[in-house]
C-alpha cells in the first residue's frame, strides 16, 4: 500500500464481494434447491431460500438412491470416490518416493533412462490414451474393480520430481552420518528420510485427494456396475436421464455431497493445500 | 543429472525401489501410447474381422473430416475464451485483494475453494442455473429482454459450458496471481508513486510486466486444462450438443472410440492430442527454466 485512497480502498472491498458472490452464487443455489420439494423445482423459478425439505433429500439420495435413474444409494458411491482418492494420493506418494530415493540416493546404471520414462508420463494424460488403456486394463481383468480405478493413475511424474527437488536439499551430512552409524539405505531412508518429508508428504496429499476425488473420465469407462460408481461419475446419470426431466432436488443433494469432501480439506488445511498447489507446479 | 555427493552402494536395490512406478509406467501410460500410435495406422473393416495397414490415411482422412475440423475450431474458441475468462477475472481479484490492507486472507479463503469443485459438479451448477425452464439466470436473462437457451442455441451452449470451465479455475489462477503480486517488492510501486504514477499507470507499467512470468505460465496451464480436463464438463451437461457446437477433441476422442467404435480415427485423434500435450509441456518447460532469471 503506497498511499491513501479510502474510494479505491472501498472499491477493492466491493469487488472482491462481488468475487465472492460469483463465486458461492452456484454452490448456494444448488444448496437451496437441494431442500426443496420436488414441485417446487418444476415450474417458474427456483427460489432464493432455503425450503423445508433438506433432511429427506438428502436421506433419501444417501440411503435409498434415486430409482427412477438407476442409480444406487449416493453413501456407496461416496464411499467408492472415497477409497478411490486415498488409494490414488497415497499410492502415488508411495511409489513416488521409493523411485525419487533410488534416482537421489544411488548411482546405478539406466538411471538417466527411469528418470525420463517416469517424466514421460507428464506428456500422457489419461485422455489422449484412453481407449489403449482401456483395452489392457480389460486384459488384465481389471474392469469394475478397485485396482482398475486406481491403478492407472497413480504412476506421477510430478510427485516423483517434487520429491526429487527436496531430497536434493536435504543435507549430506546426514547420509554420511547415517552410513558412518552403520545404518543402511532402508533404514536410513525410514528413520531420516521419511520424518523430514512430512510436510511434503501431507501437501501433496491434499492436492492428490483432491485430483483422485474428482476423476470423471476414467470412472467412467472401466465401471459399468453400479456397485463400483465414484459420486462425482454418477451425477451425470441422474443428470442426463432419459425422456423425462431430472430430478432437481436429488440431483442437486448429491452434488453438494460430491462437493463437499474435498472442498472441507480444502479449507482445513489451506496452508498445506496453497504449498502443495504451488511446488507441485514448480 | 546430479546424485548425492554421498551415494549409497547396492547392486539391486535401486531397481527395486524403481519398480512400482516403472511398472505402472510401463504398462498403463508406455504400452497404451505406442498402441495408440500403432492403431492409427490401422483400419479395421465394417466387421471388425480384420485390420489392414494404412499408414498415414487415418490421418489424412481425419484432416479432411469436416466434423473434426469444426472440433478443432470449436475447441480453440472454447479453450481461449475459458482461458481469457478465468485470467482476467482472476487478475483482478487478485490485484485488488493484494491492495485491501485488512482481509486479504478471509478472502483467499473464500475465493480459492472452487479449486476442489470438480469440472463435472462445475458443470451441473451452471446448468442447473442456465436450465431454460427453471434456471435462476436464465430468468434473469429474460428479464433483461434476453433469450438465453444452451439447450437450443449452439452459441449459448458453448457460452455456458466457457463459463462453468472459468468459473472453476478462477480460484487456481486467483493464488498464482497473487503469490506473484505479493512477490514485486513494495519499494517499486513507492517510487512509481513518488515520481507521480497513479494506480493505473502502476498497473499497467508495474504489475503486468512484473506479472508476465506468472501470466505465461498460467496461460500455458489454463490451455492444458481447457483441453483436456473440461471433457467432464462437456459430457456431464451438453454431451457435445447441440449438434456438434460443443464437442471439444477430448470429448470427440471419446465418442468417436467408445460410442461409434471408430478405432483407427480415434487413436490418430489420441495421437494428434498427444503431440498438442507434449508441445504445451516442452514450452512450459522451457519457460520455467526462463523464470529462473527474474
Amino acid at each position: 500500500m503506497v498511499e491513501h485512497r479510502p474510494i479505491l480502498n472501498l472499491l477493492s472491498h466491493l469487488v472482491l464481494l462481488l468475487g465472492v458472490a460469483l463465486v458461492a452464487f452456484p454452490v448456494w443455489i444448488a444448496f437451496v434447491a437441494s431442500t426443496h420439494a420436488p414441485h417446487d423445482l418444476l415450474t417458474g423459478v427456483v427460489p432464493l431460500l432455503p425450503g423445508d425439505h433438506l433432511v429427506e433429500n438428502y436421506r433419501d439420495v444417501l440411503f435409498r438412491g434415486v430409482s427412477t435413474s438407476g442409480a444406487p444409494p449416493i453413501a456407496l458411491m461416496l464411499g467408492n470416490s472415497l477409497v478411490m482418492a486415498l488409494g490414488i494420493a497415497l499410492g502415488k506418494i508411495a511409489i513416488s518416493l521409493l523411485s525419487a530415493f533410488a534416482i537421489v540416493y544411488f548411482r546405478f546404471p539406466f538411471r538417466i533412462a527411469i528418470f525420463w520414462l517416469i517424466f514421460i508420463t507428464l506428456m500422457l494424460p489419461v485422455e489422449v490414451r484412453i481407449l489403449p488403456t482401456f483395452e489392457i486394463t480389460a486384459q488384465l481383468g481389471l474392469l469394475n474393480s478397485y485396482g482398475g480405478l486406481i491403478l492407472p493413475l497413480i504412476a506421477s511424474a510430478t510427485a516423483t520430481f517434487l520429491f526429487r527437488q527436496f531430497f536434493m536439499t536435504v543435507p549430506e551430512e546426514l547420509a554420511e552420518a547415517a552410513r558412518i552409524d552403520g545404518a543402511g539405505p532402508l533404514k536410513f531412508f525410514r528413520d531420516i528420510l521419511l520424518p523430514l518429508s512430512r510436510t511434503n508428504i501431507a501437501a501433496l496429499f491434499v492436492i492428490l485427494f483432491i485430483y483422485g476425488w474428482n476423476q470423471y473420465l476414467w470412472p467412467l469407462i472401466v465401471t459399468t456396475s453400479e456397485s463400483y460408481y465414484t459420486i462425482v461419475m454418477g451425477i451425470q446419470r441422474l443428470v442426463t436421464v432419459a425422456d423425462q426431466l431430472p430430478q432437481w432436488h436429488y440431483v442437486m443433494a448429491t452434488t453438494v455431497l460430491a462437493m463437499l469432501p474435498p472442498v472441507v480439506v480444502i479449507v482445513v488445511m489451506q496452508r498445506l493445500f496453497v504449498k502443495g498447489l504451488v511446488e507441485t507446479e514448480k | 543429472m546430479q546424485t548425492k555427493r554421498v551415494v549409497f552402494r547396492h547392486t539391486f536395490l535401486p531397481y527395486l525401489l524403481c519398480l512400482p512406478q516403472l511398472a505402472i509406467t510401463l504398462v498403463f501410460f508406455i504400452w497404451p501410447a505406442l498402441q495408440a500410435i500403432r492403431q492409427s495406422m490401422l483400419q479395421q473393416d465394417a466387421f471388425g474381422l480384420s485390420t489392414t495397414f494404412v499408414g498415414l490415411a487415418n490421418f489424412r482422412t481425419l484432416l479432411r473430416d469436416p466434423s473434426y475440423l469444426s472440433s478443432v475450431h470449436v475447441t480453440i474458441i472454447f479453450s481461449v475464451a475459458t482461458a481469457a475468462l478465468a485470467m482476467s477475472l482472476a487478475l483482478l481479484f487478485a490485484v485488488v485483494a493484494d491492495r485491501v490492507i485488512r482481509g486479504t486472507n478471509t478472502y483467499r479463503t473464500v475465493l480459492i475453494w472452487p479449486y476442489a469443485v470438480a469440472p463435472a459438479v462445475a458443470g451441473v451448477l451452471w446448468y442447473f442455473l442456465f436450465n431454460p425452464s427453471i434456471g435462476i439466470a436464465t430468468y434473469a436473462l429474460a428479464q433483461l429482454g434476453i433469450d438465453f437457451n444452451p439447450v437450443i442455441s449452439s452459441t449459448d451452449a458453448l457460452i455456458m459450458v466457457v463459463i462453468a470451465a472459468a468459473w472453476k479455475q478462477v480460484s487456481y489462477n486467483f493464488l498464482f496471481f497473487l503469490a506473484g503480486l505479493q512477490a514485486i517488492p513494495n519499494s517499486v510501486f513507492e517510487a512509481a508513486a513518488i515520481d507521480g504514477a497513479g494506480p493505473m499507470k502502476r498497473f499497467w507499467t508495474i504489475v503486468l510486466p512484473l506479472l508476465s512470468p506468472t501470466t505465461f505460465f498460467l496461460l500455458v496451464v489454463n490451455m492444458v486444462y481447457a483441453f483436456f480436463e473440461t471433457f467432464a464438463i462437456i459430457h456431464a451437461t451438453t454431451q457435445g450438443g447441440p449438434g456438434q457446437s460443443t464437442s471439444i477433441l477430448v470429448y470427440k476422442v471419446w465418442r468417436d472410440g467408445f460410442v461409434a467404435q471408430d478405432l483407427g480415427g480415434s487413436a490418430a485423434q489420441s495421437v494428434v492430442l498427444m503431440t498438442i500435450v507434449i508441445a504445451l509441456t516442452v514450452i512450459q518447460f522451457r519457460f520455467v527454466e526462463r523464470r529462473v532469471e527474474y
